[in-house]
């Protein structure tokens, strides 16, 4: 194993500043790291040409003194965003060979501050699983393993791919998207930190859409502070998505002081969900002494319509995306499979193009949409969201910040919790909600199972400040004084 | 409000799925599964609540209505599986 590809984006970046290592020799640590890891099945499509030739450049602007703000950072990227010339996949069958002739915005962003791409990374199809299971490439495995046991497990989802590369050093930082927690729950499940940012924060313009009123983009990276390099770079009013917003966006890193004296965090106590394991209560009550010992104060908070969010989210999910997924008919890009008539065409691509969970949220989308139905399921989850967008307004008017759990527990075993659509769904009880309401939410790896696998706890901000989720949440990390990493038993 | 067979199979047209026969009844039992946990939603009274219908309050932007994109036809058709000249080809739907 190299030392480069244990560095954090910052001191990568101050290396690279310094010349102790060039972009070049960042990047082929990383792509060899990458060959020694394919067990992980964590990428679709290794790029190593591209990572190198941006290297070069890279390596040219250092010596010219005009490095720009992520220069010769080797990246990976959520086979979800639209690379121009590059397989994206979206983790289906029914993308077969898609090369998309543009660039998403997001990723152009961070191209246009000198970042490399190594590659798209593995996802559940279509950002749809909290298991990475559902990808039509296969699972991706979980670098990290129960003490004392070969076990395979997930690495969460559905950026399982980026979690997984991310943890496994084989990337310095990963992009990712979050539509009801799938950046934070497998940040939290492989150790490391990620963020969904206020919806609108990054543009959606070329990503792949899933449900268009709760996506959005996000970093995820071993450090708070690498999210933050990561985000300032990610996030732009863009004129080609009408949601994203004109706002600044402010110089994340400044705001890292490591200064929260006086600050009120919110605990809320629909948190503390029935059956929740005794290890995440102990981690949770953790973080609270934390935030206290350095100076915060703690207020109880309630936000009564919790309980109602993960069924109003599979509403609202699946209705968006049966809408979002109509243009997969065979006719315009990847998989067509013949029939007797053009109808029978479209009917047999996407039988044979999407996967199981793509299918069953496809047919409940579409029901929940039919004739008769609307008002009774879609238009009754909005109305939900607007109760739960309100709870967090009054929760916001005691305190600044809310401190809960990432996800119900560590990381489980491939196959385990497949059977069953909703026990699976409850993976993202603690994280959903911040979608439905458009807020951003970070999640710190604070801890270890009694099995020796990662923990996450979740910072929940007000919309668009993100600034004060990477100040508490480097407090939590610091706190907590892991640096989580699992053992490569994947290098043969 | 409870899902049969029939049900799938009207609901898997409107999606263009082909399904076979033999998955229509179990289907039907995992949306049942599924629609019945939604169902709780029914405990709160949303009689006087708005839906929510953006997620953060920023009102849209204007723009000047210009063309700023096209001109590349063979970029759209490039991914397309079957075409010519710059046409999407599909089975014939006309006699």
């Amino acid at each position: 194993m190299s030392d480069l590809t244990s560095l954090t984006i910052a001191e990568a970046r101050d290396g690279l500043k310094k010349r102790s290592f060039s972009a070049t020799e960042l990047t082929e640590a990383h792509i060899k790291a990458i060959e020694k890891a394919r067990s992980l099945n964590a990428f679709v499509t290794e790029t190593p040409e591209l990572a190198r030739a941006g290297a070069a450049e890279s390596d040219k602007r250092i010596a010219a003194g005009a490095a720009r703000p992520l220069e010769g950072i080797p990246l990976g990227i959520k086979d979800l965003f639209c690379t121009k010339d590059v397989l994206t996949t979206a983790g289906s069958h029914i993308l077969d060979g898609f090369k998309p002739p543009y660039e998403s915005t997001v990723t152009r962003n961070l191209w246009s501050d000198g970042a490399l791409m190594l590659g798209k990374l593995n996802m559940d199809e279509f950002a749809m699983g909290s298991s990475n299971e559902t990808s039509f490439h296969g699972p991706v495995i979980n670098p990290w393993r129960r003490k004392g046991s070969n076990t395979p497990l997930v690495p969460g989802g559905s950026s399982g791919g980026s979690a997984a590369s991310v943890a496994g050093r084989l990337v310095l930082g990963a992009t990712g998207t979050d539509t009801g927690g799938s950046i934070r729950q497998p940040a939290a499940v492989t150790g490391i930190a990620g963020i969904k940012p206020t919806y609108g924060r990054c543009s959606r313009w070329g990503i792949v859409a899933f449900a268009s009123s709760l996506d959005q983009a996000g970093p995820m990276a071993r450090t708070v502070r690498d999210c933050a390099i990561m985000l300032k770079s990610m996030a732009s009013h863009d004129p080609l998505d009408s949601t994203s917003v004109d706002l600044p966006v402010p110089d994340y890193e400044a705001a890292m002081t490591g200064n929260i004296k006086g600050l009120r965090v919110g605990i809320p106590k629909e948190y503390r969900i029935d059956g929740m394991p005794a290890e995440i209560e102990a981690l949770w009550q953790k973080g609270i002494q934390w935030l206290k010992d350095a100076g915060a104060e703690t207020v109880d908070v309630s936000l009564p319509h919790t309980k109602y969010a993960l069924p109003a989210y599979y509403i609202v999910a699946p209705a968006e995306a049966s809408s979002n997924l109509a243009r997969y008919d065979g006719v315009r890009f990847g998989l067509r499979v013949p029939g007797k008539d053009i109808i029978s065409m479209y009917e047999n691509s996407r039988a044979a193009g999407f996967g199981r969970e793509v299918q069953r949220r496809i047919l409940i989308g579409t029901y929940v949409l039919s004739a008769g139905y609307y008002d009774a399921y879609y238009l009754k989850a909005q109305k939900l969201r607007t109760l739960i967008a309100r709870d967090f307004e009054d929760a916001y008017k005691k305190c600044d910040v809310l401190l809960t759990p990432t996800a119900p527990g560590p990381a489980f075993g491939i196959g385990e919790k497949t059977d069953d659509p909703i026990s699976m769904y409850l993976n993202d009880v603690f994280t959903v909600t911040v979608n439905l309401a458009g807020l951003p939410g970070i999640s710190v790896p604070a801890g270890l199972s009694s099995d020796g696998l990662p923990l996450g706890l979740q910072l929940i901000g007000k919309a668009f400040d993100e600034s004060t989720l990477f100040r508490v949440g480097e407090v939590i990390e610091k706190a907590a004084g892991l640096t989580p990493r699992p053992t490569p038993w994947w290098e043969t | 409000m409870s899902v049969d067979k029939d049900t799938v199979r009207r609901v898997a047209r409107l999606a263009r799925l082909a399904f076979p026969e033999e998955r229509l009844e179990p289907m039907a039992g995992e949306l049942n599964r599924i629609l019945a946990w939604v169902e709780q939603l029914n405990e709160v009274d949303v009689s006087s609540v708005e839906p929510m219908t953006s997620a953060v309050k920023v009102s849209a932007k204007m723009r000047d209505d210009v063309v700023t994109d096209g001109n590349c036809a063979d970029e759209i058709v490039k991914n397309a599986p079957l075409g010519e000249d710059n046409y999407f080809a599909v089975p014939k739907v006309v006699e």
